[in-house]
């Protein structure tokens, strides 16, 4: 399956005609997202779906940390205070309705704002305290993350057909529907029959072959291929379009390769004649065929070797940020109710608290003010309520286990038990775990940062093991993914479980007295980066070594001859960055 | 109002529709804590569970729509129940279903001080919040594991007692608010607490068919349903009408299913055998297998309806090893087949 082999894919022409799709069926199809820098490619097609629209169909922007008031409506503010009642504005969901949400920075998204949001695009209408607004739009998610890891919340991403990479692509001048074009292919479209079962049937074949399971993608794909009919003026949807449909909603969210690539258990095709003829049957699986053929030509040629590895685990590792110890902090961060306290400086009042804490005096102070004063509302000093904020503060445990030498079975299996454990109770100490395992000359990630368990299991079922020692290697891996989780604001802990021989230099060469130059310089690093450890020594005897390379990363030393899953856990749970 | 799938309509997904029609018969039963992952219709069979409910007979003029025969005299002291003279005025109401979003702040889900009536009158005066709006009927959380904790506990607390207690910001008020938690989430985005999962009565896994024809299906109602919302609402009204007479006549006779002691016998056995922690699995266990007995219209509860319910009502309360791959599903099965088949 090669790109030549299927036709010429062009990126540009497709997402013009993602645009197109988008405008005939906004209800049905949800949106899109973009990924892409600011830059001409994005510009350029925000302004092609801009150009497809009817002239007053509204487009706003919504920023990534926009707050619940203003998405969904809620009390406006200054009104409030000049009628002395509660007002109530509309929010910015409401305010787009038949039009567009252009919501920047989608990976900042919180995953509460995101679900907020998919609320809305589920119902069509938001519903505010005691009125319900219309709000059927379609949602432009643009994601800037440089980090193949910076997404969309996935309770968005699910929600929307198609998923755009416009990162590197060229603009080229395509000719594309006018807005005229585009609204006589929303009248076809309303009047196109239902889909028969071999169109059904082919798209759920393919979506099963991609190891896409949602049923929500399988829809998807049927009503993009309907808004592909009505655009080329055709009243039924033909191979053409189901091609194009499953392009660009089933190649963003293929999960495994086709049966042909992979021995993926596809649904037998017999189980699912109950009503059609052997005939139609073969059709189907012909048409189905096509379908397969279609969204390979849309996916990188490497992507089955290692790109789709890594899409299901970006996609899972994304969404995973979800809940983390929190640090309370003045500015930042989702809201945590208010308290009272004074106005200082960067502290953010929280008006309504406020104003309901001056509520109940009112009376009392109107009596009691000057007659002089046309204040509304009385508040005094003591009704102040500020504003708090919760940050998420987690912690990523990196365990490093040594997967060399005659010991490695059994101590990778009891890392394993460690890891698991640790995550069983992840849910209590908030932590991510992450395994990172060597052997021979490399160190190899086996687990990303994860707080999934059933994650966890799977990516641990086979672990490799036996050979050389490079422990240089992995204690600059080690120090490496620290500091980026570090970066993403976690505090990471990492936990060397090996007997601290190394015999495998940097460069990959062997001999002992190199590699253990090389592993002390290591060390040092850590301690540089001034980085939490625990070296767990895993060998049966004592050795001077093992502690003075601990010392050197400032490490906390902790002999442990019989490994063991649960005494691993518990040393590191001794050790752990602190709850808050 | 927009048209709501038809709860008849949904294809397969058998587990959860069951264990939502037990929760529907019997209120008490804890709560449904779905596992799934997404696009596998959790929120669809929710919101068409409450299209079908039947309506329900409130008190005339409460905030909290009391149940005049159970809450009497005992809701809140504005309501009019409360100072009405003869007989209390009654209307229709349909059950009430809430969404929960993730990220609700407190006020909004227990209540808070009424900006209005304090600004405008001086007065102290409660605005009730979620958990009244959910008062009888359900609470329907998504991503319950993502959900913040201070809140899950809360919301447990009151699910479990059956009222709301509000101390905060000078007022006092307790009002009535009994409703059948439902929670769904995804199990690869992390992990429940076990205290908080042993507190839903009964827990099912969704995933996506595996059969062609069952994938078609679902994709082809779907679509009927977004090409003609009434008249599909309209085909399947009689397949509802039928399902809603069944919960209504479960209702009724949820009461009156004989209880024998064998039965009984049978569900602490099982439970002994699986090693069940605490003895919520096993009443749980009996209260679902008599809602599900009224349901199918049993005069008795039999070693089927036993069978029936015995994995959601206790597959999430097994101490679980997390070294030991094997689910607790599978561990149910063989105790069953082992004690049944015997």
């Amino acid at each position: 399956m090669t790109l030549a082999a299927s036709g010429r894919y062009d990126p540009w022409a497709d997402a013009l005609r993602a645009a197109a799709l988008l405008a005939i069926d906004p209800d049905g199809l949800k949106g899109a997202i973009v990924r892409a820098l600011p830059g001409p490619p994005r510009d350029a097609w925000l302004a092609a779906l801009r150009a497809m629209l009817p002239a007053d169909a509204p487009m706003r922007r919504a920023p990534a940390h926009i707050d619940d008031e203003r998405l969904l409506g809620g009390l406006d503010l200054a009104a409030t205070l000049a009628a002395g009642r509660p007002v109530s504005s509309r929010g910015l969901l409401s305010e787009s309705d038949g039009g567009v949400v252009v919501l920047a920075m989608a990976e900042r998204c919180s995953s509460a704002t995101g679900a907020r949001i998919a609320m809305a695009l589920d119902a069509g209408e938001v519903v505010g305290r005691d009125d319900r607004h219309a709000a059927r739009f379609m949602l432009i998610a643009l994601e800037e993350g440089v980090e193949s890891d910076e997404r969309a919340p996935d309770v968005l991403a699910e929600r929307m057909a198609f998923a755009l990479d416009l990162d590197g692509v060229r603009v080229l001048s395509t000719a594309m529907p006018t807005a005229a074009q585009i609204a006589a292919a929303r009248v076809d479209l309303s009047r196109m029959k239902a889909a028969d079962n071999r169109i059904i049937e082919s798209i759920c074949t393919a979506a099963g072959a991609f190891g896409v399971n949602s049923a929500r993608a399988a829809m998807f794909t049927l009503r993009a291929a309907r808004a592909a009919a009505a655009l080329a003026g055709r009243g039924v949807v033909e191979d053409e379009d189901l091609s194009l449909a499953a392009r660009l909603v089933l190649a963003p969210r293929a999960r495994s390769a086709p049966p042909d690539q992979a021995p993926e258990p596809a649904p037998p095709p017999e189980e699912s004649a109950d009503d059609s003829t052997p005939v139609d049957q073969a059709e189907a699986n012909a048409a189905a065929d096509r379908v397969v053929d279609a969204v390979q030509s849309a996916l990188p040629a490497e992507f089955l070797a290692q790109f789709l590895e890594a899409r299901a685990e970006r996609r899972v590792e994304a969404r995973s940020r979800g809940a983390g110890a929190a640090a309370k902090s003045a500015r930042r961060g989702r809201p945590l109710g208010a308290r009272a306290g004074t106005l200082r400086t960067g502290e953010r009042l929280d008006l309504v608290a406020t104003l309901r804490a001056a509520a109940p005096w009112q009376p009392l102070r109107r009596r009691e003010a000057v007659a002089s004063s046309a204040a509304l509302v009385l508040v005094r000093r003591g009704d102040f309520r500020i504003r708090r904020f919760v940050q998420r503060l987690e912690s990523t445990i990196i365990v490093v286990v040594d997967a060399s030498g005659s010991a490695a079975l059994q101590r990778l299996a009891e890392a394993k038990g460690a890891v698991e454990t640790l995550l069983a109770d992840a849910y209590v100490t908030r932590a991510r775990v992450a395994l990172i395992a060597f052997r021979d000359s490399s160190a190899e990630m086996l687990l990303p940062p994860t707080r999934s368990l059933s994650r966890a299991k799977r990516a641990l079922a086979e672990l490799p093991g036996g050979g050389t020692t490079p422990l240089a290697t992995a204690i600059d891996a080690a120090s490496v993914l620290a500091q980026s989780e570090r970066a993403k604001g976690r505090t990471p802990l990492i936990v060397f479980l090996t007997d601290g021989r190394g015999n495998v230099g940097r460069d990959g060469a062997t001999g002992r007295v190199q590699a253990e130059a090389d592993a002390l310089v290591s060390a040092r690093g850590v301690r540089a980066a001034n980085l939490a450890a625990v070296f767990i020594d895993t060998s049966p005897r004592m050795r001077p070594g093992a502690g003075a390379l601990a010392a050197e990363m400032g490490a906390v030393y902790a002999p442990l001859p019989f490994v063991e899953a649960g005494a691993v856990a518990s040393v590191v749970r001794a050790h752990a960055p602190a709850r808050r | 109002m927009r048209a709501v799938f038809p709860f008849s309509a949904i294809v397969g997904q058998d587990d959860m529709k069951r264990a939502l029609l037990i929760a529907a018969v019997d209120p008490g039963i804890g709560g449904v804590m779905v596992f799934g992952d997404r696009g596998t219709g959790k929120s669809t069979a929710v919101r068409a569970l409450a299209a079908l409910l039947p309506q329900m007979r409130a008190t005339k003029g409460c905030v909290y729509h009391c149940d005049p025969d159970a809450d009497a005299g005992a809701c809140t002291e504005d309501c009019p129940s409360r100072s009405a003279k003869g007989a209390v005025k009654t209307e229709l109401l349909p059950t009430p279903v809430v969404d929960l979003p993730l990220g609700a702040t407190e006020d909004r889900v227990v209540g808070a001080l009424d900006l209005e009536q304090a600004l405008t009158r001086g007065e102290k005066r409660f605005e009730p919040g979620l958990l009244a709006k959910a008062h009888r009927g359900f609470l329907y959380i998504d991503e319950v594991n993502l959900l913040e904790d201070h809140l899950v506990d809360l919301l447990l607390d009151v699910a479990a007692s059956g009222e709301n207690v509000v101390e905060r910001e000078g007022l006092s008020v307790r009002h009535p608010a009994r409703f059948v938690l439902i929670g769904s989430g995804n199990p690869e985005e992390g992990e429940l607490r076990p205290q908080l999962l042993d507190r839903f009565g009964l827990s099912v896994d969704v995933k996506t068919p595996s059969v062609l024809a069952d994938r078609v299906a679902v994709v082809r109602q779907r679509d009927a349903f977004d090409r003609d919302p009434k008249g599909f609402v309209a085909a399947w009204t009689k397949k509802d009408a039928a399902v809603r007479a069944k919960i209504e006549k479960a209702r009724a006779s949820r009461g009156d299913v004989a209880l024998p002691d064998e039965a009984v016998e049978r569900a602490s056995a099982l439970c002994m055998k699986i090693g069940s922690d605490g003895l919520r699995g096993e009443l749980t266990l009996i209260r679902a297998a008599r809602a599900y007995a009224a349901l199918e219209g049993a005069e008795a509860v039999t070693d089927a309806h036993l069978r029936a319910v015995a994995i959601p009502a206790l597959q999430h309360r097994l101490r679980r090893n997390p070294l030991d791959d094997v689910g607790s599903a599978p561990r149910i099965e063989r105790a069953l087949a082992e004690m049944f088949d015997a």
